[in-house]
Parts: structure tokens; sequence; C-alpha cells
């Protein structure tokens, strides 16, 4: 199925018609409306009384009129009343199966109130679609220079040479309180972005740092969130000073937490947060001694 | 569905990020464990909760969230309100009840993600 063929199910008439368009009344005679077409280059038009479609008048019938002698007649008189007519809604596939059928070389077209709000041809069909392949080829040519533009972290890495390549980041968390916890990660989150981590990872990476620092604001003396850009992939590390997980394994099982009741209120501490990281994470690893302190590592791999 | 079509229909009152109402919503979350909201809310989704402190509006920045609806009334802490604003995450209100609000978003066509 070629482009115009798929578009002509997506397209509506109301996307592709005239909705500027020259109307006759009925009571103006047909050499009046002779000169409507002759000034406007046009075949044919619809006659509207009152805002309200009453018919259709085209060439044929002037030419008619004329053999019948009767130029000044009114156009009501001459006019055909049995119209055709599309509605805005309607698809492009539709309308051009009526102009076949019909052989008509025009129609009005009408909202769903039934008022006439445009006039479709072969012409404007035509125009309407080449409008449309056009926005789509500057679409994908402008998403396809954007994509041009990004530089991945691993090109980055691709390009630059050195004996040793050092990238990194580092946030300090304060302990015992939930109220800013979330910047951290968010900053890092918005540093990454800047470095062209595409956005699937970039979210991975977010929830991931937002989890660990969740846990340093509620369970910890305060600590630190690290991230360091590697060729491979990125590592972040959240480190604290203590208390320390008393068993690391227990705090791995999903459900199981010690969130005191204040961390919990706050829609915390469901025993989910490690759990997660664990599911974002492309490797985690948790080291934990009492008093000292928990280092929990996370990789996270280029996917682009 | 778009989120200013919701605005609409349910009468919601919007307490933060007017301007990001023109966004279609992919589907819809409801949760107060923000864990799990992190864990199993997609990308594009509304969530529905009664956590009115700042933290919520992080989770949802997170998770590419269209927006939050507060349930039974809750009004927003103000560093909740002003946070939304910085990033861009409309936070609405609902006189309704969760479960009321859910099932009638839910008719309204919104669905949840099938279990996984």
């Amino acid at each position: 199925m070629t482009k115009t063929q798929e578009m002509v199910y997506e397209v509506t008439v109301g996307e592709v018609m005239a909705s500027k368009m020259v109307a006759v009344g009925p009571d103006q005679t047909m050499s009046e409306f002779r000169l409507l077409l002759r000034d406007n280059r046009i075949s044919g038009t619809p006659v509207v009384e009152n805002g309200k479609l009453v018919g259709m008048v085209s060439i044929e019938d002037l030419i008619n009129a004329l053999y019948d002698n009767a130029i000044n007649a009114p156009v009501r008189e001459r006019m055909k009343t049995k119209v055709e007519c599309l509605y805005t809604d309607e698809l492009l596939v539709h309308c051009i199966a009526k102009f076949s059928k019909y052989g008509y070389r025009r129609y009005p077209v009408l909202n769903r109130n039934e008022e006439m709000v445009g006039i479709i041809t072969k012409g404007s069909i035509v125009e309407g679609l080449l409008k449309k392949l056009e926005i789509e080829y500057e679409q994908s040519e402008s998403k396809a220079s954007l994509t041009r533009q990004r530089p991945t972290m691993r090109k980055f890495f691709e390009d630059v040479s050195a004996d040793e390549i050092s990238f990194s980041f580092k946030y300090n968390v304060m302990g015992q309180n939930l109220k800013d916890a979330g910047k951290a990660a968010s900053e890092l989150k918005n540093a990454l972005k800047k470095l062209g981590v595409c956005p699937p990872l970039l979210r991975r990476i977010g929830v991931a740092t937002y989890e660990a620092e969740i846990n340093l604001a509620s369970y910890t003396k305060g600590g630190e969130i690290r991230a360091q850009i590697e060729k491979w992939g990125i590592i972040v590390e959240a480190i604290d000073t203590g208390p320390g997980i008393p068993d690391v394994e227990l705090a791995m099982k999903p459900g199981y937490s010690t969130a005191p009741d204040w961390v919990r209120e706050l829609g915390f501490g469901a025993g989910m947060g490690l759990v997660n990281i664990k599911k974002c994470a492309d490797e985690m690893d948790l080291k934990s001694s009492v008093p000292d302190g928990t280092h929990l590592t996370m990789q996270f791999y280029y996917t682009s | 569905m778009k989120l200013k079509d919701i605005v609409k229909e349910f009468g919601l009152e919007v307490k933060a990020g007017p301007g990001h109402l023109d966004q279609e919503v992919t589907g819809g979350y409801v949760s107060d464990l923000l864990s799990d909201v992190l864990a199993h809310a997609e990308d594009g989704n509304i969530w529905v909760t009664l956590h009115i402190h700042q933290n919520i509006v992080a989770v949802a920045a997170h998770k590419g969230l269209c927006g939050i609806i507060l349930v039974q009334g809750r009004d927003p802490e103000k560093d909740t309100v002003a946070k939304a604003e910085e990033e861009g995450i409309p936070i609405m209100v609902s006189s309704l009840s969760a479960f009321e609000l859910v099932g009638r978003l839910y008719k309204a066509g919104i669905r949840g993600a099938e279990a996984d």
C-alpha cells in the first residue's frame, strides 16, 4: 500500500475541502450565474439560501438554459435539487467512491448540523493530499535531523581520546528528612538528559536514583549520590554513613520494611524501594555494615 | 482523551500546571504507595492519590505521568503546588472518593495496564 493510499483512509473531507467558496442565490438569474462562472473561472456552484444549501447549478444547466432561451430565468428553476453531499468527518476514501459513483465534479460539504461549510472537488483532494504529504515529509526530516544532532554518550567516547576520562556528579542528601528528597535524582536526570542519554534509560536511572535517595533520606544520617559516566554505561552509587543494614538479604525481600511511621505516612516504606531499584538497574550491588553504613551500586548500560 | 477533557467532564479544580492540560491521557493508576506508583504506573498515566505533599510531584516527574488527581477535595501543600508548577505537572482536585472517581474515569474510557 502506498503512502497516498494509506492517507485516503486517514484524511477527512473537512481537512481538504475549500472553505472559501463561491455560491449563488436561488433568486439570481442564470445570466448572473454565467458572469459568476466567468469571473471565478469555475464550472458550477452550490445554491445557498439563508445559509442553507438548496441545490447545485453547473455549466451544463447554463447551456440547457441557453438552449431553452431561458437565460433570464432564476437559478431556482434551472438548478438541480437532488444533491449529493459529503460531510466534514467523512474519510476521503468514501468521498472518492462518491466521485466515481455519481460523476459530479463538485460536492458541497456539510457539517453534522447540516450547515454548508465548504466544497470539495478533485482538485482540492489532490491539493490536500499533496499538502499532507509535504507536512509528513517535513516532520520526518526534522525528526531525522534531531536524532542526527543528538550526541549519544557512546558516540562521545568514540570521538574523544585520553588515557583516562572522568565524568562524575555528586549530590549530598540530607538524612531524616523527606522534604527535599528527589532533588538529587531529578538534577542528575537533567544532567544526563543534557548529555544525550536516551529517554527510556533516563527514566530507569531517574526512578532507581530516586528510590535510593528516598532510602538515604528516610533511614540514614545522610549521605551522597554519585554518578559516574563511563564508556559502556552509567554507574550510580548511594553511599551513607550509617546506621547500616543488619540483614541485607532480608532488606531485599519485597514488602520487608523497617520504615518509621513518619515515612509510611508519606506513602513510602512499603518495602518496595530496593525491589524497584533492582528492576530498573541492569546490575545492582548492596553492601552494608553496621554501624558504618551502606553502599549501593547500580549500573546502567547504554541502549543506543 | 485529553487531560483538559477530564478536567471539564469531572469538574476538577486545577491547582497547578494549567498550561499542561493538552496532553493525551494514556491510562490511569491509583495508589497511595509512592514506590508502587514508581514501579507500576506507565508513561502518560493519570495518577489518583490522596497524598498532598511534594514528593508526589517528584514521583510523577520521574515516571513521566501526565498529571495527578487528588481525591476527597484535598488541598495540595504550598510546596507541592510550587514544585508542580516548576516541573510542569498538573495537579487537579476532585471532591469524590478515590473509588468513585476511578470508577467514573474507567467509565469514561480511561484504563489501567493489564496485569503483567
